[in-house]
C-alpha cells in the first residue's frame, strides 16, 4: 500500500497507535480483572486504630494491600483518587463470630449433623462413639457465596467476620474470612482460625451426651485419647510387631493437629459461672482457650484478667423472651442480667481483657450498632469498641499482622464513611475489602419494597453482584 | 452515674445475702441457746465459741471474748447443720447422662452450678451439707460430690474439702427403663431386666480390673526399666471404677426391693468393693441385718412411697427398724422442696419408731456425716469440729421449729430476720428495672417510627455519582 499524503500517514499511525493501545488495554484488562487496583483516599480524617487519628491525610491502596498512610503521601500516577473531604477512613470492621456464608447444617454436605456418630445414633454408648464430632470440617470448605448478608454486612463497614461452623460437640473449625470474592477461595483468609467446641448435650435423654456434664466428660476424654495418640503412634511405628494395631481417628488426629498449631479454641461461656467452669477446663486441659458468649463476664473482670483469656462477647444481649407470658414472674436475677450484660464491654476494657464483638445471629448489621451503642452506654470508650471490632479482634485471631488496622502492608480492608462510625446517622461510602472497591448505596426506604433493589447494570447473576466491577 | 449506682445496689443485695456481721471478724460467740449437741446431750443457756470458723468451745461457763460477733440466742435452739445425703440440687442441666447403661465418666463436680437458687431455700431449712448425686438411670451412674451450701461463692468452693468422692449406682425399675423409654421407633436400651442390671454392673468391674491390671503391669514394667512401652490409654469410664475397688470412691446405690440389695451385696462381695450407702432402700427393713453385716449405710425417706411399683412394700417404721438392727441410717430428701424441712423428716421416726429426740436427729447430722466419712469434722457440735449450725426458734423436732440462722465455717449465710428485711429493697430494685426496660422499649418504639419515616425525606438529597466515574454495582443495604 502506497502512502499518498502526510495526511493519510497521520490518519494510519492514529489508527496504529489505537489499535495497539486498545490491546494493551485488553491485555491489561484480563490481567487485572478489568478493575483498577490501585487507590487513593485524599483529604479524609483516618483513624487507624494503630496509631493517632490523622486529620487530613491520604490512604494508598495498592494490589489488595495498603501502600501508605499517612499526611504527606505520594499518590501514585495509577490510582483512582477518591475525595475523601468529610470523610473518615477506618480499617474494616470484623464480626468475629457469625455464620455468615454458611449453609443451615441440615444443607451440609460434610456433616455437621448434631447426633451424627462414627456408629448409628441408637447404639452411641459414649465418648469412644464419637457423636456429633466433626473437628475436621473447616467453614472455608462450606462456603456459599451468595449468602446476601455477605455484601449487607459489607455495606454496613463489616469487610472480616469468623464463620462459624454449628452442629455437634466438635462442630469443626471456624474460617475467618474477608467478605467479598468471586469464589469461595477468595474469602479465606485463615481457613482453620479456631476450633469450635460446645458444651450443648446433643443425645437427648436417651444417647449420649444427654447432659452438661456427659459433653465436659466427651470433651475431657476426646483431648486425653488426643493426646494419647500423638504419643502412642511413634511407640507403635516402632514396634509394630509388638503391639495390637492402633484404630485410626480422624478426631483424635485433627484435634491434635489443631492445638499443636496453637490453633485457638472457643469455649461457650455465657454467665459467671460458665466462664470460671471454662477457665477451671482449660487450665485442666492445658489449652488456651478464647470465651465465646461472655455476656455476665462484668461479673468476673478480675479473674479474666489474671488469667488473660479474650473473650468474643455476644452482641445479642439477653431480652425478654418475644411472645413470652405477659402474667409470667420475672426472676430479679433475669432483670439484672439483661440491665448489666451490656456493661461487660466496658468492664473488661477498665480490666485489661481484651475482646472482641460478633453478631451471634442478629439480622442485621443495624441490630449490631443498636446493641453495640447500648455498650457505649454502659461504660465503654468508642476508641476500646473501634479496637474491639479491628485489632484486637484481629489480634484474638492470630492475625493482627494481616487485619485490624491502616497500615502499610496490611490486606486492604478499608471503609470509608461519612462520620463517626458508630453514629446512628453515619453511612458507609466506600468498602474496601482485600483492595477491590465497593461503592455503598442507600438502602431503600422500606415503605416501597419495589424500590429496594437497586437496578441492576451487570450482567452477572446476584452471587457477583459482590464484586465491583 | 446511674449505671454505677445499679452495680453498687447489685452487689450488696449480693452481699446482702451473706450478712456482714459475721464476715468482720472471725469470732462468733453464740450465748443463750438450748444446745442440742447430738454427741454430749442437750445444754440449756449456753454458749458456743467459734474461731476461724471452727467450734472453739461449747459450755455454760463460756465467756464471750472482746471484739467478738454476738448471737443472742435466748430462748432458740441450736443443732449441727442439717446434711443431706442425697441431694440433686446445684447442678447445670441433666443429673442423668441417660444414654449409656454405665455413665461413670461423668461427674456431677463439673457442672455445679453455685447460682441455684435451691441452694440458699435448701440453706433456710438448716441444710448445710448436701451429697449432689447423678440421677438413677443407669445401672452405673456418674461420680458425685459432697457439697457445702456455701451460697455466693464459687462453684470450685462448694466441695467439702478432703471429702472422699463418690458414684451413684441404681438398681430396679430406673436403670432398667421400666416406667420410661426411648420414643417409639428407637430400640430399648440394655437392660431391661434387673438380670441384666446385675451383668451391666459385673460387666463393668470385669472391666476395670482387667484395665486396673493393664496399668498395674504398664507401671510395674515401667519401674523396672522396660523400654518403649506403650502408655495405656486413659479411660474416664473404667477410673473411678477403680477407684471403687481401691477403695477411694464411695458407692451410693439407689435401691428399693429386698432381692437387689442382696444382689448388689454379693456382687460387691465378688469384686471386693464396699457399698458405703443404699439410697432410698425401702425395703432396707427386710434386711437390714444383711445390710448391717456388710458395713453399708441405709439413707432413706421418712414416709414417701408407693409412686411406683417398686416403692410399694415400704412402711413409715423402714428408718427407725434398719437402726434397731444395726443399720446406720439417714434421712434424705432427693428434693429442693423436702430438703427445707428434713428435720420434720427426722422427727416423723419419733412417731413411727419410737426414736429417741437425739437418735431422730442424729438421722439428719452425725449418720449422714458418718455414712459420707465426713463426721471427724461435722455432725455434732463439739469442740474442734466446723462451725455448722442452725438457730431454731422452736425444738427442731417442732412443727413450729422455723431455721432463724445457718452457720457454715461460722458464717452465717441465711439470716431469717436479714432475709426479711431485704424483701421490700429487693422489690423495688425489681420494679425499677421492670419500668426501666418498658421505658427503653417505649423509647425504641419512637425510634423506629421516627427512622421509618426519615428516608422518604432522604431520597430527595441523592448522593453524587462517584467522584472517580468509576461504574461500580449498587448493592442495597448500605444504611444501618
Amino acid at each position: 500500500m502506497r502512502i499518498r499524503s502526510s495526511r493519510e500517514r497521520a490518519s494510519l499511525i492514529l489508527i496504529a497507535v489505537w489499535v495497539t493501545a486498545t490491546l494493551a488495554w485488553a491485555h491489561a484488562a484480563r490481567g487485572e480483572g478489568g478493575e483498577p487496583r490501585y487507590f487513593a483516599i485524599t483529604n479524609a480524617r483516618i483513624v487507624p486504630v494503630s496509631g493517632p487519628v490523622i486529620n487530613n491525610g491520604t490512604v494508598v491502596i495498592a494490589k489488595g494491600l495498603i501502600q501508605a498512610v499517612g499526611a504527606n503521601v505520594a499518590i501514585p500516577p495509577e490510582a483512582w483518587v477518591i475525595d475523601g473531604k468529610g470523610l473518615t477512613v477506618y480499617p474494616g470492621l470484623i464480626d468475629a463470630g457469625t455464620d455468615l456464608g454458611l449453609p443451615k447444617p441440615e444443607e451440609s454436605s460434610t456433616g455437621g449433623h448434631a447426633r451424627k456418630s462414627v456408629v448409628p445414633s441408637e447404639i452411641v454408648s459414649g465418648p469412644e462413639d464419637r457423636p456429633g464430632a466433626t473437628p475436621w470440617r473447616l467453614a472455608a470448605d462450606e462456603l456459599k457465596i451468595d449468602d446476601k448478608r455477605i455484601a449487607t454486612w459489607r455495606n454496613a463497614g463489616f469487610t472480616s467476620a469468623l464463620s462459624l461452623p454449628d452442629g455437634g460437640v466438635f462442630p469443626g473449625q471456624g474460617s475467618l474470612i474477608n467478605l467479598a470474592g468471586e469464589r469461595p477461595g477468595n474469602f479465606a483468609v485463615k481457613p482453620a482460625a479456631a476450633l469450635s467446641v460446645s458444651f450443648k448435650p446433643i443425645g437427648g435423654f436417651f444417647s449420649f451426651p444427654g447432659s452438661p456434664m456427659g459433653t465436659i466428660a466427651y470433651v475431657r476424654q476426646v483431648f486425653i485419647d488426643a493426646n494419647w495418640f500423638a504419643q502412642a503412634e511413634p511407640v507403635y511405628d516402632a514396634n509394630f510387631t509388638k503391639f495390637e494395631r492402633l484404630p485410626y481417628d480422624r478426631t483424635e488426629l485433627v484435634i491434635d493437629k489443631s492445638l499443636r498449631s496453637n490453633e485457638i479454641v472457643l469455649l461457650p461461656a455465657n454467665s459467671s459461672v460458665q466462664i470460671l467452669r471454662a477457665l477451671r477446663l482449660a487450665d485442666e486441659w492445658k489449652i488456651s482457650v478464647v470465651l465465646l458468649g461472655a455476656q455476665q463476664a462484668y461479673a468476673v473482670t478480675d479473674i479474666l484478667a489474671l488469667k488473660k483469656t479474650p473473650v468474643l462477647i455476644s452482641l445479642k444481649w439477653p431480652e425478654r423472651t418475644k411472645d413470652a407470658d405477659p402474667e409470667a414472674e420475672e426472676t430479679l436475677r433475669d432483670l439484672r442480667l439483661r440491665d448489666l450484660a451490656p456493661s461487660t464491654p466496658g468492664a473488661l476494657a477498665k480490666a485489661g481483657v481484651k475482646f472482641a464483638f460478633y453478631s451471634d445471629g442478629l439480622a442485621a448489621p443495624k441490630d449490631i450498632f443498636k446493641n453495640l451503642r447500648r455498650a457505649l452506654g454502659a461504660g465503654l470508650a468508642a476508641d476500646a469498641a473501634l479496637r474491639a471490632f479491628t485489632l484486637d479482634a484481629a489480634e484474638i485471631l492470630g492475625l493482627s499482622d494481616r487485619l485490624g488496622s491502616l497500615e502499610p502492608g496490611k490486606i486492604a480492608n478499608v471503609i470509608v464513611t461519612d462520620g463517626d462510625i458508630f453514629n446512628e446517622k453515619t453511612k458507609v461510602k466506600h468498602a474496601f475489602v482485600d483492595g477491590r472497591w465497593f461503592e455503598v448505596h442507600e438502602e431503600a426506604p422500606p415503605d416501597k419494597p419495589d424500590e429496594k433493589k437497586p437496578e441492576r447494570r451487570g450482567e452477572f447473576p446476584e452471587a457477583d453482584a459482590a464484586v465491583a466491577r | 452515674m446511674r449505671r454505677v449506682l445499679l452495680i453498687a445496689i447489685f452487689f450488696t443485695a449480693l452481699l446482702a445475702q451473706v450478712p456482714a456481721q459475721a464476715q468482720a471478724t472471725n469470732v462468733v460467740f453464740i450465748q443463750n441457746a438450748t444446745i442440742l449437741t447430738v454427741t454430749h446431750g442437750t445444754i440449756e443457756h449456753g454458749s458456743i465459741l467459734i474461731r476461724d470458723g471452727k467450734i472453739a468451745a461449747v459450755g455454760t461457763d463460756v465467756k464471750a471474748p472482746e471484739g467478738a460477733t454476738v448471737i443472742d440466742a435466748a430462748g432458740q435452739f441450736v443443732i449441727p447443720g442439717i446434711i443431706d445425703c442425697h441431694s440433686h440440687i446445684a447442678v447445670d442441666g441433666s443429673v442423668n447422662e441417660g444414654g449409656p447403661a454405665v455413665s461413670s465418666m461423668v461427674n456431677i463436680a463439673d457442672v455445679l452450678n453455685p447460682a441455684d437458687i435451691n441452694i440458699y431455700r435448701d440453706l433456710a431449712g438448716g441444710v448445710t451439707i448436701a451429697n449432689i448425686l447423678h440421677g438413677s438411670a443407669n445401672p452405673i451412674g456418674g461420680q458425685t460430690v459432697v457439697i457445702k451450701l456455701r451460697w455466693g461463692k464459687q462453684a470450685n468452693q462448694l466441695p467439702f474439702e478432703g471429702a472422699l468422692p463418690g458414684i451413684k449406682f441404681a438398681l430396679g425399675e430406673n436403670p432398667k427403663h421400666s416406667n420410661f423409654g426411648p420414643p417409639a421407633g428407637t430400640p430399648a436400651r440394655y437392660p431391661a431386666t434387673r438380670l441384666g442390671v446385675e451383668e451391666v454392673i459385673r460387666q463393668a468391674f470385669t472391666e476395670a480390673r482387667e484395665y486396673k491390671k493393664l496399668w498395674d503391669d504398664y507401671n510395674q514394667r515401667k519401674a523396672a526399666g522396660e523400654q518403649s512401652l506403650l502408655t495405656p490409654r486413659r479411660d474416664l469410664k473404667l477410673e473411678p471404677l477403680v477407684e471403687v475397688l481401691e477403695g477411694k470412691r464411695y458407692v451410693h446405690a439407689h435401691c428399693y426391693r429386698a432381692d437387689e440389695i442382696l444382689m448388689l451385696l454379693r456382687v460387691a462381695k465378688e469384686f471386693g468393693f464396699n457399698v458405703r450407702t443404699f439410697q432410698h432402700v425401702l425395703e432396707g427393713y427386710k434386711v437390714a441385718d444383711e445390710i448391717a453385716a456388710s458395713g453399708a449405710g441405709g439413707s432413706t425417706f421418712s414416709d414417701w412411697w408407693a409412686y411406683k411399683m417398686e416403692a410399694y412394700d415400704a412402711i413409715p417404721y423402714n428408718a427407725a427398724l434398719m437402726q434397731e438392727r444395726g443399720v446406720l441410717v439417714s434421712i434424705n430428701s432427693d428434693s429442693a422442696e423436702e430438703a427445707r424441712h428434713l428435720n420434720q423428716e427426722a422427727a416423723k421416726s419419733v412417731k413411727y419408731g419410737d426414736l429417741s429426740a437425739n437418735d431422730a436427729l442424729k438421722l439428719i447430722t452425725l449418720n449422714p456425716a458418718i455414712q459420707l466419712g465426713i463426721d471427724n469434722r461435722v455432725g455434732s457440735i463439739e469442740v474442734g469440729k466446723d462451725a455448722d449450725l442452725v438457730i431454731y426458734n422452736h425444738d427442731p423436732l417442732s412443727v413450729y421449729a422455723v431455721v432463724q440462722k445457718t452457720l457454715i465455717d461460722g458464717q452465717v449465710y441465711f439470716d431469717r430476720q436479714h432475709d426479711l428485711a431485704a424483701r421490700p429493697s429487693l422489690e423495688k430494685e425489681k420494679q425499677a428495672l421492670l419500668e426501666k426496660e418498658k421505658k427503653a422499649a417505649e423509647e425504641e418504639k419512637k425510634q423506629e417510627e421516627k427512622s421509618n419515616k426519615k428516608p422518604e425525606k432522604k431520597q430527595d438529597q441523592k448522593k453524587n455519582p462517584p467522584k472517580t466515574g468509576e461504574p461500580s454495582e449498587g448493592v442495597s443495604g448500605g444504611a444501618r
